[in-house]
C-alpha cells in the first residue's frame, strides 16, 4: 500500500482497519517533504518527532482497542497563521520569527482531538497579505506544476504541499480568495466555508469581517470528511455560528438533478486568459450533462469587488496589526543599534516608546504589510473616513444584496476562480495593484460573507490547472461539497499530479 | 488622487512605522495609484445605502459573566521582548531618556 496515492477518506479506514500504521502512513509523507520541499519550499517548519510520536500513538490506542478520533492518523499540514502551541508560529513575518503561542488555534485543538496528526507549518504571504507567496519574509513556495510559477496566495504552501503530495490535507484561510485562488493555481480543492462557519480563534488576524479558515485537499469527498472536525461553534470566537454542523460526508450522496447554476457573463469579461475561459465552460457542460441548469445571473456590483476589498481589508488590517508593538510578543529594535536599513528614519518622535514602536514595525514587516497599513490607516484618518471606509462598506452591502438577489434565481453561481493560470515568479512583484486584480473573481465571497469552492476543472497546454469557482448562499457548505463531489466523480483532472524533477 | 509627501509622512506616524526618505518616496507613489483606483466607488450613488460592517445577523454576542481560565501570568510574558516576571518593560513613555 503506498499511502501518499491514497484519498483522506481511504488513509483514515486504512489506518482504523489495521490495513496500514498511522506511524507508516506519518512516514512516507514526511519522507516525501524530506525529498521535494526543497525545490517546492512549502513548509516553514517540520516537526518529523512529534509528528512520528502522535503516529505510535495512535496505532498504540488502536491495538489496546480504545476508541479513535475521525481523523485517526491523517497526517494535516496547517498554514503559519494558525497558533500552535508547540511549534513555532510566525505568519511568515519577521515580527513573528520564533514565536511560540502560548495555546493553540481551535481548528488545530480540533484537529489533535480528531487524532490528526500536525505535521508541520505552510509557508504563505506575510500577515496573509498577497495572491503569489512572494511576500513570505522566508521565501517564495514554488508552484509544483512549474517551479519557476508562483503557487498563488496567500496560502500557498498549503496548496503546494498538497498538489506535491507532501501531506493529504492543509489547512488555508481566505480572506479575499486566498484558500481558493492558490488551490485553483495548484489543481486541489479548496473550501471557503461561510464567515463564522469555522472558528477563527488562534487565527493570526488580518481582516476580522473576512476571514475564514477552511480546508485544502485533493478532492471535495476529503473536504468534507475535515470540515466535519472542525466546523462549529466556538465561545471563544464571538462571530462563530450557532448552527448545527451538517453530516457533510455523507450528505454527498444526494444527486444533482434539478441543481440550478449560475453563469455570469461578466466574469468571461476583458483579462481573463482564453484557455480559463475554455476551461470553465467545459465545466458548465459537464454540470448539465449531470443533471444541472445553467442560468444567466447578473452581478452588477461586483466590478466594484476588489476597490472595496482593498479599503475594507487594509482598514481592518491597520487595526489589527496595531498589536505588533515591539512590546508583548514579535520583533522589537534594539536602542539606539542604528536606524531602519534603507535610510535614516524621518524622526521627530515625541518619546523613545514611540521610537521603539516606530522602528520595531519598520524592521519587523515586510513592504506589502507596510503598504496596507498604510493604505488602511490613510483610509480611516481623519477626514478620509466617510470619503473611504464608510463608503467601501455601503458598497460592500450593495454587492452582498447582489448574491441575495441572484440566490433567489440560482443554487448555487459558477465561474473562473482566477483570471489566468499560475504566473511566473517575479512577474507581479513590482506592481502591487496588478496583484491585487488576481482577486476579482474571489473577493466578492468574502464581502458577503457567503461560500465558495474551487477546483480543477482542466489544464493549459503548457500543463498548468485551470480552477472553476462555485459560490453559494450562507451555509450551503452541503450543496457546495456535493455539486464539487459529482463533477469530481465524472472527470479525474483531481487526480493529475504534477511530475516533480528528482 | 494623489497624495504628497508630506500626507504619507503623517500616515507613517500615525501607523507607527518609522519610514526612511526612500520608502517616503516609493510609497508616496504606490498609495497614490492605489488610492487613485479605489476612488472610483465615487461613482456610485449609495447615499440611500446604509454600511455594512460585517455579513452577520448577530449583534453584542456576551458570554456568562463568570470567572473563566486564562493565560497565567508566565504564559502572558513567555514572548515579551522584555519583562521583569509581572509587567512588560518598554522604553520610557515620556522624555528623552531612561529607555528599559
Amino acid at each position: 500500500m503506498q499511502p501518499l496515492e491514497l484519498s483522506a477518506i481511504d488513509l483514515v479506514t486504512a489506518i482504523r482497519q489495521g490495513d496500514v500504521p498511522a506511524v507508516q502512513v506519518a512516514e512516507a509523507f514526511l519522507d516525501r517533504i524530506a525529498k521535494v520541499d526543497g525545490v517546492i519550499h512549502a513548509f516553514l517548519h517540520v516537526d518529523r518527532t512529534a509528528a512520528l510520536e502522535r503516529a505510535a500513538d495512535i496505532d498504540a490506542r488502536r491495538k489496546a482497542g480504545k476508541p479513535l478520533g475521525p481523523l485517526a492518523g491523517l497526517p494535516v499540514a496547517v498554514k503559519d497563521a494558525l497558533c500552535t502551541a508547540d511549534q513555532p508560529t510566525t505568519c511568515a513575518s519577521k515580527m513573528l520569527a520564533g514565536y511560540r503561542p502560548p495555546y493553540d488555534a481551535e481548528v488545530v485543538a480540533r484537529l489533535r482531538a480528531a487524532d490528526a496528526v500536525i505535521v508541520g507549518k505552510t509557508n504563505m504571504d506575510e500577515f496573509a497579505m498577497g495572491g503569489s507567496n512572494e511576500n513570505s519574509a522566508f521565501g517564495p513556495v514554488h508552484n509544483p506544476w512549474d517551479v519557476s510559477r508562483a503557487p498563488g496566495g496567500s496560502s500557498g504552501g498549503s496548496a503546494a504541499c498538497v498538489a506535491a503530495d507532501m501531506a493529504p490535507v492543509a489547512i488555508g484561510s481566505d480572506t479575499g480568495g486566498s484558500i481558493r485562488q492558490p488551490a485553483g493555481l495548484c489543481g486541489i480543492t479548496g473550501l471557503k466555508p461561510t464567515y463564522g462557519r469555522v472558528s477563527r480563534r488562534g487565527l493570526v488576524a488580518f481582516a476580522s469581517s473576512l476571514d475564514q479558515i477552511g480546508p485544502m485537499t485533493r478532492s471535495a469527498a476529503d473536504a468534507a470528511l475535515v470540515m466535519e472536525a472542525i466546523a462549529g461553534h466556538d465561545p471563544g470566537d464571538a462571530t462563530s455560528l450557532a448552527n448545527a454542523v451538517p453530516p457533510y460526508a455523507s450528505l454527498l450522496e444526494q444527486p444533482l438533478t434539478g441543481l440550478r447554476i449560475g453563469r455570469v457573463a461578466e466574469h468571461f469579461g476583458p483579462g481573463l486568459d482564453p484557455e480559463v475561459a475554455h476551461g470553465v465552460e467545459e465545466a458548465f457542460a459537464a454540470f448539465k450533462a449531470a443533471g444541472a441548469t445553467i442560468h444567466d445571473v447578473e452581478l452588477p456590483h461586483a466590478k466594484y469587488g476588489i476597490a472595496t476589498y482593498y479599503l475594507v481589508a487594509p482598514c481592518e488590517a491597520s487595526s489589527n496589526l496595531a498589536r505588533y508593538d515591539g512590546a508583548h510578543y514579535g520583533h522589537r529594535a534594539e536602542p539606539g543599534r542604528g536606524h531602519h536599513s534603507s535610510g535614516a528614519p524621518t524622526g521627530g518622535f515625541e518619546s523613545p516608546l514611540v521610537e521603539m514602536y516606530c522602528r520595531s514595525r519598520a524592521e519587523g514587516f515586510g513592504p506589502e504589510v507596510k503598504r496596507r497599513i498604510m493604505l488602511g490607516t490613510y483610509a480611516l484618518s481623519s477626514g478620509y473616513y466617510d470619503a473611504y471606509y464608510a463608503k467601501a462598506l455601503r458598497v460592500r452591502r450593495l454587492i452582498r444584496q447582489d448574491y441575495l438577489d441572484a440566490f433567489r434565481e440560482v443554487d448555487l453561481i459558477g465561474g473562473p476562480v482566477s483570471p489566468t493560470p499560475a504566473f511566473p515568479l517575479g512577474e507581479k512583484t513590482n506592481d502591487p495593484l496588478a496583484m491585487y486584480l488576481v482577486d476579482m473573481y474571489t473577493v466578492g465571497t468574502n464581502l458577503a460573507g457567503i461560500g465558495g469552492i474551487s477546483f480543477p476543472c482542466g489544464f493549459t497546454k503548457g500543463g498548468l490547472p485551470i480552477g472553476f469557482q462555485l459560490q453559494g448562499p450562507a451555509l450551503s457548505e452541503p450543496l457546495l461539497l456535493r455539486a464539487a463531489d459529482r463533477y469530481q466523480r465524472l472527470t479525474d483532472w483531481h487526480r493529475r499530479r504534477p511530475k516533480l524533477p528528482a | 488622487m494623489a497624495l504628497s509627501r508630506q500626507d504619507v509622512a503623517k500616515v507613517g506616524l500615525l501607523a507607527r512605522l518609522a519610514l526612511s526618505g526612500d520608502d517616503l518616496d516609493r510609497m508616496t507613489g504606490e498609495l497614490s495609484k492605489i488610492v487613485g483606483f479605489v476612488s472610483q466607488l465615487e461613482e456610485l450613488d449609495t447615499k440611500a445605502v446604509a454600511p455594512l460592517a460585517h455579513p452577520l445577523d448577530t449583534q453584542n454576542v456576551f458570554r456568562d459573566d463568570v470567572p473563566a481560565a486564562s493565560l497565567t501570568t508566565a504564559e502572558a510574558l513567555q514572548s515579551a521582548p522584555r519583562h521583569d516576571g509581572s509587567c512588560f518593560l518598554v522604553p520610557a513613555v515620556l522624555g528623552e531618556s531612561g529607555a528599559a
